[in-house]
């Protein structure tokens, strides 16, 4: 009698550690099942629709497994898929230079007005993304002053342009992609304890030196963090360079974006998605690995 | 000559710091002193000075549905998200599990793919399942780029949890349940708000997803960038600065109560 009361004890417990042990589960499936069904399963028809061929009418396609969609798609678009990556890495480079000192500003130099600060830092994010590269666009644009300003001081002639410009599409997304830099620098500089610092003083380097040595090295994670928040968003965008550029300045995302809208021309535009997507993605892992390892030296 | 170079060098980084602020706030003061642009068909010139904008923001054709679109599917996907993303998030801060590295992936993911490829994708998946784009399947797609924000937004809060809080409340006899609902969720509290936050403004401020899964459906930032090409009404710019507006607003109350708060513990 005892023994089977301890018998069925031990069970119940074993059944209470088992629904603890699935509870994790039954917490995340919700929102796995979400990705899985809105993110992986479009992704997986992203990749079998780029080796499609068109069928009969336009808009219908069949499965022809024809792997020289990607040929093809590079060869047509490699300017733009070239492009798209140089002007990202210029803005997340200009972003860098922009957003470092601000960040050390905000973590270091501003005392009480911390967090106001660090608010005001991602204030503009409030305002509508579009309306903040409209905003560029007429500011830069003929009407604006600061063209009208440029031109009376002959610093530009008055046939040359800011916006339809590769500077204004460069400068357009260093603007728009910047707090996303900002706040992870803030974000590992914040946390770096103020003694280091003091001691690298006390230990007689100067101000450039205990930069180098101290403040930089321990906000690596910070940098790593912006830079890849930065780049990946700017290498897929096609907004500033739609409002911003002109035909010469069409990046990877402009070309996706009409292919499926305006072409209808499903497989190509997949292709290009994907290869889009493929080499970001190896971008990223090896500049995670690079910096990984530059970190530890 | 020499103090004042000093006074330079000294603060290089605080003149830095102003200068770049004035280049992040530059096209808001822009956006907003163009709210009350007194112009007839595009907003490019200063013409005058009026209330007449922000008197009626609906004054322009179709913009207020736009607006209404925009806020009911921000509300809804933030909703959702929240509710998925703050689960997962408990799940990855609290628990051991296998197959968790797969799970990281997985939430990673979304934040490292373009979000033109994520579009694009999407509405390859509705139109071979033959959906047709439209308001559910934009709430749809916000939530599935918000999911991940949220998680890792309460995540992190969740981590910087002082453990002992709770062991206290367990040593003063709150079980498991009590615990949770009277220590651990109004701590983690503040990072579902943020998360929530978070989530609404990505959605509310989504384009590039929007404009392959909308359909005939009209959003906000649709709508801008549609107009852009036209001329945007100045009305977009007043719906623009009142959005900013409350956004600060809401952000600077939530730091003032969270001292407070702070203050009297």
């Amino acid at each position: 009698m005892s023994t089977a009361l301890l018998h069925t004890g031990s069970q119940e417990r074993k059944a209470l550690i088992s629904k603890k042990k699935l509870l994790p589960y039954w917490l995340l499936a919700p929102g796995i099942v979400w990705l899985i069904i809105f993110f992986l399963v479009p992704i997986y028809q992203l990749i079998s629709t780029s080796t499609q061929t068109q069928g009969n009418g336009i808009g219908t396609y069949v499965q022809t497994y024809r792997f020289a969609n990607f040929i093809d798609a590079i060869t047509s678009s490699k300017g733009q898929l070239f492009r798209s990556f140089e002007y990202a890495f210029l803005a997340t480079t200009f972003a860098l230079i922009i957003s470092y000192p601000l960040a050390y500003a905000v973590a270091f130099k501003s005392g009480r007005w911390k967090n106001t600060l660090l608010v005001l830092v991602v204030a503009p994010f409030f305002c509508s993304f579009l309306l903040r590269t409209v905003a560029w666009e007429q500011i830069l644009g003929e009407q604006g002053l600061v063209i009208k300003t440029l031109r009376v001081l002959h610093i530009i002639g008055a046939q040359g342009h800011l916006t339809a410009t590769p500077f204004a599409v460069v400068a357009g997304l260093t603007y728009n992609f910047l707090p996303f830099m900002t706040l992870p620098l803030y974000a590992s500089l914040e946390r770096i304890d103020i003694r280091m610092m003091e001691a690298s003083g006390d230990l007689y380097a100067n101000a450039i030196a205990t930069f180098r040595k101290v403040t930089l090295p321990l906000s690596l994670p910070g940098v790593v963090a912006g830079t890849l928040l930065t780049f990946i968003p700017a290498a897929g965008d096609y907004i500033n360079a739609e409002l911003l550029g002109n035909p010469g300045t069409k990046m990877i995302g402009n070309v996706i974006e009409a292919r499926y809208l305006e072409i209808v021309d499903y497989p190509g535009a997949a292709a290009l998605s994907l290869i889009l997507m493929v080499s970001i993605l190896i971008l990223v892992m090896a500049y995670v690995k690079r910096s990984g390892t530059e970190e530890l030296v | 000559m020499n103090q004042l170079t000093r006074w330079f060098s000294r603060n290089l980084v605080r003149i830095y710091a102003c200068v770049g602020f004035a280049y992040l706030f530059l096209p808001i003061i822009y956006t907003f002193a163009f709210s009350f642009n007194n112009s007839t068909k595009s907003n490019l010139v200063w013409v005058g000075f009026t209330w007449n904008n922000w008197r009626n923001p609906c004054g322009a054709p179709d913009i207020c549905n736009a607006l209404g679109n925009s806020l009911k599917i921000g509300v809804l996907a933030t909703f959702l998200a929240t509710i998925l993303g703050t689960l997962m998030a408990f799940a990855m801060g609290r628990y051991a599990f296998k197959g968790r590295p797969i799970i990281n992936i997985l939430i990673f993911l979304p934040m490292a793919t373009p979000e033109i490829v994520m579009g694009a994708s999407l509405l390859t998946m509705f139109i071979s399942f033959g959906f047709n784009p439209g308001f559910w399947t934009i709430v749809i797609a916000h939530v599935m780029f918000c999911i991940s924000f949220v998680v890792v937004t309460v995540k992190a809060r969740i981590a910087s949890l002082d453990p002992r809080l709770e062991q206290a409340a367990m040593d003063l006899y709150a079980n498991e349940r009590e615990t949770f609902r009277r220590v651990t969720l109004p701590l983690v509290a503040p990072g579902i708000a943020a998360a929530a936050l978070l989530a609404f403004s990505l959605s509310f401020d989504d384009f590039v997803i929007t404009n392959f899964n909308s359909g005939d459906v009209n959003t906000f930032p649709k709508f801008v960038y549609i107009s852009a090409q036209r001329g945007l009404p100045p009305q977009a710019n007043v719906i623009g600065s009142s959005m900013f507006l409350i956004a600060l607003i809401i952000v600077l109350l939530g730091q003032f109560v969270g001292r407070r708060r702070a203050g009297v513990r």
